[in-house]
């Protein structure tokens, strides 16, 4: 049993995950999405393939996403112009609870990734 | 219920009968001290305005001072009248008590002073001359005599004539030792019955009476009353209703803020009091018990009058009138406020009625009545109600009241739907019989199936009108204007099922602050709203009963306040029915503070003009120059008004107008990175004091820049620099830009390609480039800014950009392609015309507006210039009266438990005199549960619009072949969706419900208009502004741009001609857009909606031409004409009545233009023949083809 860079990744996508789970719920876009990017490249790092391919579709997601946001000159996803239309504010609010569905699946998938990393090295 | 028969049995039976008014003390003392439900009776309420009135004398007077209008004064006489006639003399009598009495009696006192000291000699002048006259009023001081003079006389008639049956009543208790001998003066019933017998039928009589009635009576069980003292009350009373009319008067004479606070004001002396328990009266009525009842009484008394009808009626002056206006004039519209609000005079309290009905049934049942019998006479179930709690309550007095309240309250319960029946009120009625049933001639003829591929005649001999929802004809009289509201399916499916199954969009085409040739106007202190979800009280709630009403949309329970029982209309009290609000679906509030953020903004109007090299060769800036300075006295708005100018290059000049400057001093600022305000309080000026300096600046103008050479445009940096202008007030910003704006921020590059203009690919660049112009115009739009582009160019200027900084403002956009003062006249004549109608048009500042639907139904997108604030509330920095708005909707619950749905539309804003204003539609609509009845009631017109918004936006975030496949597939879905549900018949064929028979042409002539088309050369702003015309346009505008009205003029008829003022408007019929209508012996006139083409064929009868157009023949037609001229032939003259009467239908002028057959402007009148295979690629027929290939 050993503490390795694994076990690291592990726990920080842990901890990062409950920020996610709340951020989803807020809509607190950027972060969010810098969050799972930088974890991404650290599971990346740490070789752990199987955890990464969990991930990239909801990567290729956030990308896709912020590509398609209407023409702003700032950061942001959200036009204030639209949101307020009922069927766009049903969307976001469907995307948010189904990435917090998400989230916390991940929650315990990293969990027991992390202990299954430090048991088995 | 005509006050009169009321006042009469309430005397004769009063005076005769002891028994009657034991029961209606016993009554009313339940009620106060229950609740306000029960609380039929007025008296209540009025003890809480009555304390406060003291503390109110000053603002009287300076009400005072504001008010001018006749009709208040008219209103005053009117009282007078009819207290003078029936009572004279007892002034002496009544005035002593009341003055001397009691410290209480204060707050009359005063008013009797002010009201004195503004007039008293003009005094007797009213009196002779009759009530209603209105309108020459002495202004002011007349009003104030009247107080004096009513006050003191009416008490006395009363006192004498009702005193008899007074005086059995107790003599003053506990009463309030101040107010007891006002208050029991004017609490005994005496009061009533001398107004009761004495007044004939004028409101104002009857209603304080009846007011007064109910205290009276409690008082003269419990104590006898003093006959003197009820007077006073009544004394009060009417000035309380002279002071509110004179507020509203004068506010209205003036301005705004006049009004709203004299009403408060007015109020004040009397019913301050009302204002601060403002939000429920009721409630305070209730506690009120606690006091003395003495003290009650003599509120009542005081108020009775006084703040019965102060509080109400505090209303008074605002309470409530009503009267129609002219929209279009600001000052008739004034005036007329004024007018209503002497008509309106004091709100009532509900009691008074109520004790009206008491005494006569009072008379047939002494005892009590059971709630079970019946009266076939209406009022008779209100005095049941208030009996049977009574008898009891009677004879115990205040203790009684407790016990009587919770046996009251099964009675009121039980009794509710027998009041429903004998409340005339239509809504109830409707609701029982509103979606039951139709009228079945109208729902077959619209559920006709309709073989479209064998009927070729489908449009109907005149354009369509909106179909009338299927509703008893009660509802429908009082249904909100299809113009101002429509919906686009007449019957509401019940579920979203059947929505889904039906395959037609739901959604609401409103014109909120359409020009309306009449409008009620209500000045009220309260504005009755339901308290959960704050829809304003409508022609469609329920009355339970006189003091209840059930919301129709959240169908909550709501008390009916005090002076909403008075109904300044008939002027008679306890018909909340009847007041103008319930009577109309359309109706506009002033407001008071509530509804302000910050006190109302003057008008202020800044006009930003492009003056670049471009601009100048265009030559716009004369004919603005001249325009608006003939419109300069038009300009809505007050004293406060305020303009300011601003030009740019590539630099922003601004023009120091302040007023003692010998003439206008011009400052530049060229650093257009970091702009600043020079000087920030004489670049915006006021009007009225600048005027001259405006004037030197608009003469000089033109040519100031007639040199210029700049060709950049800084069009970023001056909307800036006018959003920073303009932020302390909030207005409206006029922008006129003749080029793409180059440099500084928000500059764009040409992103238009020329030579995919006529490509079927799909068009780029329907989006904004930048988000610039957006974030500015959410800026502007928080600042209550609006900002208006009028954009002349003849290049592109990448419209899809500049038009947001219009869209999220609220504000609304002109075109004009290739404009050239000189080359392009038919365009240089359209922007003068619609120029003046821009610069003379209503306009409300600072506006939201909020649509609320029944329960069930949500708003899900909006369509229009606007910022969305929240999901139901759209923010409007400027609203004018030519933009529309559209919204979609679904159906989130089932309507099942309802047999009607209702949607109200709330426009706040503020009226370029500084006053808030509130305009309310209300439109109701049946609900459905069959899928025939869906589409029997569908409005085709209205679906054509909506889909064409959704298009619009469709079309703008996917593309536009999305959009134009999303059309086709609409009428597919239709088309199949009845065909497999409706349509039993096994129908070869397109088989479609007649009331859409038109809905193929119409989506046809959507896919051919200039903002969906493809394969057709189309410039990408003239596309973009076609597509924002769609969003804003009004229905009626738009339909005749979607599917233009063609008609043939040489053959008219005087057959079903319309008959107007000594002129004759022939009616001529319309003919399908196909060229073989066009036929080359006839003339034809095509109604495009802003341009009318008059095409003259080659062979065309000489008699027409010679007679209409005043040419020998058709060779001598010259190519450009745009006038018919003013011949004195019989053809002329009915071509012209009919011109102008298609044009006075509509806002903005519309132009002529005429064209021969052999003309080059052939293609332009040909594209719009839409049921030919022009350029597009569908002909009608080949339309329907491919939409039953479809099918299939």
């Amino acid at each position: 049993m050993a503490f390795t860079f694994a076990a690291f990744c592990y726990m920080l996508a842990l901890l990062l995950t409950a920020a996610l789970i709340f951020f989803a719920i807020w809509h607190l876009v950027l972060p969010e999405y810098l969050i799972h990017f930088f974890f991404c490249v650290m599971f990346f790092c740490a070789a752990e393939w199987l955890t990464l391919s969990l991930n990239l579709p909801l990567l290729a997601y956030h990308v896709w996403r912020y590509m398609s946001r209407p023409v702003m000159s700032g950061p942001g996803l959200y036009d204030p112009t639209t949101i307020m239309n009922a069927d766009i504010l049903a969307f976001c609010q469907k995307e948010g609870w189904c990435k917090l569905a998400f989230y916390l699946l991940s929650f315990f998938y990293y969990l027991y990734g992390m202990i299954y990393v430090l048991v088995s090295s | 219920m005509s006050a009169p028969g009321f006042t009469n049995l309430n005397s004769s039976i009063s005076y005769g009968q002891n028994p009657a008014t034991p029961h209606r003390n016993g009554p009313a003392q339940t009620y106060q001290p229950m609740h306000p439900p029960t609380g039929c009776y007025g008296a209540p309420p009025q003890q809480q305005s009555y304390p406060t009135i003291p503390a109110h004398p000053a603002p009287v007077p300076s009400k005072a001072p504001i008010t001018n209008s006749a009709h208040s004064a008219n209103y005053y006489r009117s009282n007078h009248h009819q207290q003078q006639q029936q009572q004279h003399l007892s002034q002496h009598h009544v005035a002593p008590s009341p003055y001397s009495a009691s410290p209480s009696s204060a707050p009359p006192s005063q008013t009797y002073a002010t009201l004195p000291s503004s007039a008293p000699p003009p005094s007797n002048a009213h009196y002779s001359q009759q009530p209603l006259q209105q309108q020459h009023h002495p202004p002011y001081a007349p009003p104030g005599s009247y107080y004096g003079p009513q006050s003191y006389h009416a008490p006395p008639a009363q006192q004498s004539q009702q005193q008899p049956s007074l005086v059995p009543a107790p003599a003053v208790g506990p009463g309030a030792p101040v107010y007891p001998i006002v208050s029991y003066p004017s609490a005994p019933g005496s009061s009533q019955f001398g107004t009761l017998s004495s007044s004939q039928s004028a409101a104002a009589h009857g209603v304080m009476p009846t007011q007064m009635g109910a205290p009276l009576h409690q008082y003269g069980t419990t104590r006898p009353a003093s006959t003197a003292a009820v007077q006073p009350g009544y004394g009060v009373a009417p000035p309380s209703h002279l002071a509110p009319t004179v507020n509203g008067q004068g506010g209205t004479g003036h301005q705004h803020y006049d009004q709203s606070q004299p009403a408060s004001l007015s109020y004040d002396s009397y019913g301050d009091a009302d204002h601060p328990p403002s939000g429920t009266p009721s409630a305070s009525v209730h506690s009120s018990p606690g006091h003395h009842q003495g003290m009650q009484y003599g509120y009542a008394a005081n108020s009775g009058a006084s703040s019965a009808s102060a509080a109400t009626s505090g209303p008074a002056a605002a309470p409530s009138s009503s009267s129609s206006e002219d929209d279009d004039d600001d000052d008739d519209e004034e005036d007329e406020e004024a007018g209503g609000d002497t008509s309106s005079s004091s709100t009532g309290s509900a009691s008074p009625v109520p004790n009206s009905y008491d005494n006569l049934e009072g008379g047939s049942y002494p005892d009590s009545m059971p709630p079970s019998n019946h009266m076939t006479n209406q009022a008779a179930p209100y005095g049941n109600y208030g009996y049977p709690g009574m008898p009891p309550a009677y004879h115990q007095g205040p203790a009684a009241v407790t016990d009587s309240s919770p046996s009251h309250d099964p009675y009121g319960q039980s009794s509710y739907q027998q009041y429903s029946q004998p409340f005339p009120n239509m809504s109830q009625l409707s609701a029982a019989l509103g979606g039951l049933s139709g009228v079945p001639e109208l729902e077959v003829a619209a559920l006709r199936p309709v073989n479209l591929l064998q009927e070729r005649d489908l449009l109907p001999h005149r354009p369509l009108e909106a179909p009338e929802p299927n509703l008893s004809p009660d509802l429908k009289k009082v249904n909100c204007c299809p113009q101002s509201f429509r919906c686009t399916l007449t019957s509401i499916p019940q579920t979203q099922a059947l929505l889904t199954k039906a395959r037609l969009p739901l959604g609401l085409l409103l014109h909120p602050f359409r020009d309306l040739q009449q409008l009620p106007v209500i000045t009220s202190n309260t504005i009755v709203r339901c308290r959960s979800c704050r829809t304003y009280i409508n022609p469609f709630v329920t009355f339970l009963d006189q003091r209840r009403w059930k919301c129709n949309l959240c169908y909550r329970v709501n008390d009916v306040p005090d002076e909403f029982m008075y109904n300044p209309v008939t002027r008679s009290y306890g018909e909340p029915h009847k007041r103008p609000e319930v009577q109309n679906a359309t109706v506009e509030f002033i407001a008071s503070s509530d509804y302000m953020l910050r006190p109302p903004q003057p008008a202020a109007y800044l006009f930003v003009l492009d003056v670049s090299h471009n601009a100048v060769e265009a030559g716009y800036l004369k004919y603005f120059c001249e325009s608006l300075m003939d419109n300069l006295d038009k300009l809505p708005g007050d004293t406060r008004t305020r303009v300011g100018f601003l030009t740019f290059d590539n630099t922003i000049h601004f023009y120091n107008l302040q007023e003692g400057l010998s003439q206008p001093q011009m400052l530049v600022v060229s650093d257009i990175d970091d702009i600043f305000i020079p000087s920030h309080d004489s670049l915006m000026v006021n009007l009225k004091e600048s005027k001259e300096l405006v004037k030197d600046l608009l003469t000089s103008l033109p040519g100031m820049f007639s040199e210029s050479k700049e060709t950049h445009s800084a069009l970023g940096p001056a909307l800036q620099a006018a959003f920073k202008l303009m932020t302390p007030t909030g207005g409206r910003v006029t922008v006129f830009q003749t080029q793409l704006p180059t440099i500084g921020a928000g500059s764009l590059q040409s992103r238009e390609d020329p030579n995919q203009r006529s490509s079927t690919k799909g068009v780029q660049h329907l989006g904004p480039a930048t988000d610039f112009y957006k974030k500015l115009a959410l800026d502007c739009s928080g600042q209550q800014i609006g900002v208006d582009l009028f954009l002349l160019s003849s290049q592109y200027t990448d419209l899809a950009s500049l038009s947001c900084i219009s869209k999220y403002s609220a504000g609304s956009i002109f075109y004009y392609p290739s404009f050239h003062c000189t080359q392009n006249p038919t365009q240089l004549e359209k922007f003068q015309k619609d120029l003046e109608r821009y610069l003379t048009r209503k306009i409300g500042f600072e506006a939201v507006m909020r649509i609320r639907c029944t329960k069930g139904l949500s708003i899900h997108t909006f369509h229009g210039n606007f910022f969305v604030r929240s999901t139901d509330l759209l923010s409007l920095a400027n609203v004018n009266p030519d933009s529309a708005f559209a919204v979609q909707m679904s159906i989130d619950d089932s309507l099942a438990d309802s047999s009607l749905a209702c949607f109200q539309a709330a426009l706040l804003y503020t009226s370029s005199k500084g006053k808030r204003r509130i305009r309310v539609h209300t439109l109701c609509l049946p609900v459905v549960n069959q899928l025939s009845d869906v589409y029997a009631g569908a409005d085709v017109q209205a679906i054509t619009c909506l889909l064409a918004d959704m298009a619009i936006d469709r079309s703008i975030t996917s593309s536009l072949s999305d959009a134009r496949d999303a059309l086709t597939n609409a009428v597919v879905d239709l088309m199949s969706a009845y065909k497999n549900n409706v349509c039993n018949l096994q129908q070869s064929g397109l088989v479609v419900a007649a009331s859409m028979r038109l809905f193929p042409v119409y989506i046809l002539s959507l896919l051919k208009q200039k903002a969906l088309r493809t394969g057709t050369s189309t410039r990408l702003d003239e596309r973009v502004f076609a597509m924002c015309e769609f969003k804003t346009q009004p229905l009626q505008q738009l339909m005749r741009m979607v599917h233009p009205d063609l008609y043939r003029l040489d053959d008219m008829s005087d057959q079903g001609a319309l008959h107007l003022n000594d002129t004759v408007v022939p009616q001529p019929h319309l003919l399908h857009l196909s060229a073989d209508r066009v036929t080359r012996d006839g003339a034809f006139l095509l109604d495009c909606g802003n341009v009318f083409y008059l095409w003259i064929g080659k062979s065309c009868d000489h008699l027409f031409i010679q007679d209409v157009l005043g040419f020998p023949d058709y060779a001598s037609i010259p190519a450009t004409m745009t006038h018919i001229p003013e011949l004195e032939t019989l053809l002329s003259e009915r071509v012209r009545a009919f011109l102008d009467w298609l044009q006075d239908k509509r806002a903005f002028s519309s132009t002529l233009t005429v064209m021969k057959d052999n003309s080059s402007a052939k293609a332009s009148f040909f594209q719009y023949l839409v049921e030919d295979r022009s350029e597009g690629p569908f002909s009608y027929n080949e339309f329907l083809q491919h939409i039953q290939q479809q099918m299939s």
